[in-house]
């Protein structure tokens, strides 16, 4: 009975996102009050409704209803709790209710927070986010449906993919989707305005909150993954150019990119119909990223569900979608106009040159992401795209965008240079390169070109972010959350490019085949294997090693790798046993049983690892921070029409 | 009105994009040419699933044609092609053999039990030994093997009637032959 309710909720949902559509558009089109509110209540009934859907499935899920069958393939009785939950979003179609719940909430929040905005404005954005919400959910009751029943019931579950079930993973999706769908909301607001046929520095305000909160999820989730892939796929890397990966990343440049554009936007009203576009670009590679996933056009280790039909739709609605939103950008965009001029040395030009490196990064991954299927589709043959030459077109354009980006956030707005920021960069270069050359040779006791490069680009990004609040402390200004969130963002950068370099220069990898009692040594650790064990865990049995540590003869630590056989069958997964630290990752990963007591195992020495996600997670703060300035909230400012605010050096 | 060509640009590079992915889409997922198509079948004697003692092999079906279906419990693909294999059964055309790839025997029984079993035998391969031989690299594969014993077709991915009828059925020799 519960699933049925779920699918008639859902029903519902769709009824009342198809009311949200066309009440709003067309409320707002001949400017009928009543027509508009009317579209503002189906966003909360539509909400409800996704949710008591969602509601339903979770409780088929926690109530092991075997009779349905997407519980039936995605979870058995002997899990866990915590991952019949998390067993939800393990699949294509219950992933796509948590998209649709995404989206619903996103729209409540806008239907809420949003009442400063002029009614029609807001009507057109709900209007548009409606037509999304139509989509995803037509998609998902004619060729996904959740609720399908299997007769007669199965007595027992398939298990959740062994892969899945894992803290991080069971977070990441609903995480990465809230990134995802919040672009939604940017890409609204851009429609909206092109419909109008206006925009002026209001607009960016209104925008930038919501992309900054979007972006910021987007990259927690994009870390939990890098995350989880190091210590779950047991080989010790964090990224990989997979086309999944990518299919996160390229929205992530592309929000990037807007989140630097929309500022110029607001503050100086340029860069008008580029921001509108970025806005546009990142809500459909969002969308790209689904189709490719789903749809199996790139083969690849995450595409779990693949299926042509669910292809043909997702193309369908692509098309409609980013389509329509293109043309009405060729359409109206011409007309927007931006007056102003700026100085080569003002923050617009670095600005500029920002997005231009972005773009061109994003650009080329997804040249590199698609080339197979160019190839594939021109009969030129079945080829894939490595590593290399990602590393090669992200490495390129990230380079002098660093160089640039200690400059540009010192920059003043319109004029060029100041003598005392000029003197405060030529300072924090020389410490840059000064402490490069020391970590380096000091610490590891090697200089090469490439390492000192990135490591004097990690400081110089670092120390040119916090002289900043540096020279507002000393000037007795105040330092808004803009302002603080901007510091902490870029800080961010410089930390994880620090890290990055760090463990791509000075990592050590070695495989080795060890008995009980042996040991081998990596970067001056003894990595030695104690003992082994079996284990029963809740739905799965274990190999389990003591690797003891020690470091000239002290003992440092013990590592307890596992691997594990899954009760439900499947290949055996690697559960890497990690010693973290501020300078390095110690890491062993169990690999086969070679016989007679023998293991193979893969022994790591991984220097700042921990930096490339403490990074991305001071990234994410510093955008929540930024999204939450006084002056989105003030909303006696907000009017439409606002001429641009005058601007002191600095300030964001 | 004149065409503003600039702004027409992001639509235009989209609209190439679009034709790529529709002929990504027509084309099939499963069509990766192995080095097996035209080849003796790789030879392989496996414990039955269902009887240890008894052995399973390539040789059974000498002879005549038959198919072999790689699959696993834990693979949501094999769920999804499982009515497909039954109805091929059911047509009684040619013998199915299942390759029961890198799963647990009790599992896999049970599976049979719970959703019909449409295989003549099925050869055991916990350790995925003979799938390696067969080129598989992930689990549902189907090959058809030919009378005289080489590996006629492969199919990666879930099958359906309409693959099997499009790509399988104008393989085989007419349907009186078999009868």
């Amino acid at each position: 009975m519960i699933p049925e309710l779920g699918h008639f909720a859902l029903i519902l949902a769709l009824l009342l996102s198809i009311a949200q559509c066309f009440f709003s558009l067309n409320g707002a089109a001949r400017g009928n009050a009543a027509w508009m509110a009317a579209g503002r209540s189906a966003v909360v009934g539509q909400f409800v409704f996704v949710a008591l859907a969602f509601g339903a499935l979770t409780w088929a899920f926690v109530d092991r209803d075997f009779s349905v069958l997407y519980v039936a393939t995605n979870s058995n009785s002997q899990l866990p709790l915590f991952y019949r939950v998390a067993a939800v979003w393990g699949a294509h179609e219950g992933s796509l209710l948590l998209w649709s719940l995404c989206l619903a909430g996103w729209t409540l929040a806008v239907a809420a927070f949003s009442k400063s905005l002029e009614a029609p404005f807001q009507s057109r954005v709900l209007g548009i986010l409606g037509l999304i919400s139509i989509g995803f959910q037509l998609f998902m009751l004619m060729t996904s449906n959740p609720f399908e029943r299997l007769v007669p019931r199965a007595s027992e579950g398939l298990d959740l993919n062994p892969l899945l079930q894992d803290f991080a993973l069971a977070v990441h999706p609903p995480i990465l989707y809230l990134g995802y769908v919040g672009f939604a909301v940017a890409f609204a607001f851009a429609c909206a305005t092109l419909l109008e046929g206006r925009l002026d520095a209001a607009w960016a305000r209104w925008t930038r909150p919501w992309t900054l909160a979007a972006w910021l999820f987007l990259t927690i989730g994009i870390a939990l993954g890098s995350w989880w892939a190091y210590y779950e796929l047991g080989w010790g890397g964090w990224w990989f150019w997979d086309p999944v990966e990518n299919a996160s990343f390229m929205p992530w440049l592309a929000g990037t990119a807007l989140i630097h554009s929309l500022a110029v936007t607001e503050k100086r009203g340029l860069f008008k119909s580029w921001t509108l576009l970025l806005a546009v670009s990142a809500f459909s590679l969002s969308l790209l990223g689904t189709f490719l996933v789903r749809s199996g056009v790139l083969i690849s280790v995450h595409a779990f569900a693949t299926d042509p039909a669910r292809g043909v739709f997702i193309l369908a609605f692509l098309t409609a979608v980013i389509g329509g939103a293109l043309l009405l950008f060729a359409w109206r965009a011409p007309r927007l106009k931006s007056a102003a001029g700026f100085e080569p040395t003002s923050r617009e030009s670095f600005l500029l040159f920002n997005n231009a490196f972005l773009v061109a990064a994003l650009g080329l991954i997804l040249l590199g992401t698609l080339y197979p299927l160019f190839m594939d589709a021109l009969e030129l043959g079945k080829i894939s795209v490595g590593p290399p030459y990602f590393e090669l077109v992200f490495l390129v354009p990230m380079l002098p965008l660093l160089a640039l980006l200690g400059v540009g956030m010192n920059a003043a707005w319109k004029r060029g240079f100041l003598g005392s920021v000029r003197n405060r960069l030529y300072l924090a270069g020389a410490l840059a390169v000064i402490g490069s050359l020391l970590v380096g040779g000091a610490a590891y006791g090697e200089i090469r070109p490439m390492t000192t490069l990135g490591f004097a680009l990690a400081l110089w990004v670092m120390i040119s972010s916090l002289s900043i609040p540096l020279a507002r402390l000393r000037a007795r200004q105040p330092i808004p959350g803009a302002v603080l969130g901007m510091v902490i963002a870029h800080f961010g950068v410089g930390l994880a490019t620090l890290g990055i370099t760090g463990v791509q220069s000075f990592k050590i990898e070695k495989d080795v085949a060890l008995a009980v009692g042996d040991g081998a040594d990596v970067a001056g650790y003894d990595f030695r294997l104690a003992a082994l064990r079996d284990l029963r865990g809740p739905n799965f049995i274990a190999v389990e090693a003591d690797v003891v540590v020690s470091r000239d003869g002290r003992p440092v630590t013990t590592l307890h790798p596992q691997k594990r056989l899954y009760d439900s069958g499947g290949n055996p997964m690697t559960e890497a046993g990690i010693e973290v630290g501020a300078a390095r990752d110690l890491f062993a990963a169990l690999g086969d049983d070679l016989g007679q007591g023998r293991w193979s195992l893969r022994l790591q020495y991984k220097p700042l690892i921990r930096y490339v996600w403490l990074g991305a997670l001071l990234i994410a703060l510093g955008g929540g921070i930024a999204a939450l300035d006084r002056r989105y909230r003030e909303r006696a400012t907000v009017r439409a029409g606002a001429a641009s605010a005058s601007v002191a050096p600095g300030s964001r | 009105m004149k065409l503003p060509w600039k702004f027409l640009l992001p639509a235009f590079a989209f609209a190439i994009l679009v034709g790529f992915f529709i002929v990504g889409l027509r084309q099939d997922p499963g069509a990766i040419p192995s080095p097996l198509l035209g080849k003796p079948a790789p030879e392989f004697s496996l414990e039955s699933l269902g009887d240890p003692s008894w052995k399973v092999g390539s040789a059974d079906f000498a002879g005549r044609p038959w198919l072999l279906n790689v699959w696993a419990t834990w693979c949501v693909g094999c769920r999804e092609e499982h009515e497909a294999l039954l109805a091929i059964a059911r047509e009684n055309r040619l013998p199915i053999m299942g390759l029961n790839w890198r799963d647990d025997r009790a599992l896999a029984l049970r599976w049979l039990a719970q959703l019909g079993n449409p295989y003549v035998s099925v050869a055991y391969d916990p350790e995925g030994r003979t799938a390696i031989d067969w080129g598989v690299y992930g689990a549902p594969e189907t090959f058809l093997i030919g009378a005289d014993g080489a590996v006629l077709r492969k199919h990666i991915g879930p099958l359906t009637a309409e693959i099997w009828e499009r790509d399988f059925l104008p393989l085989l020799p007419p349907a009186a032959e078999e009868g």
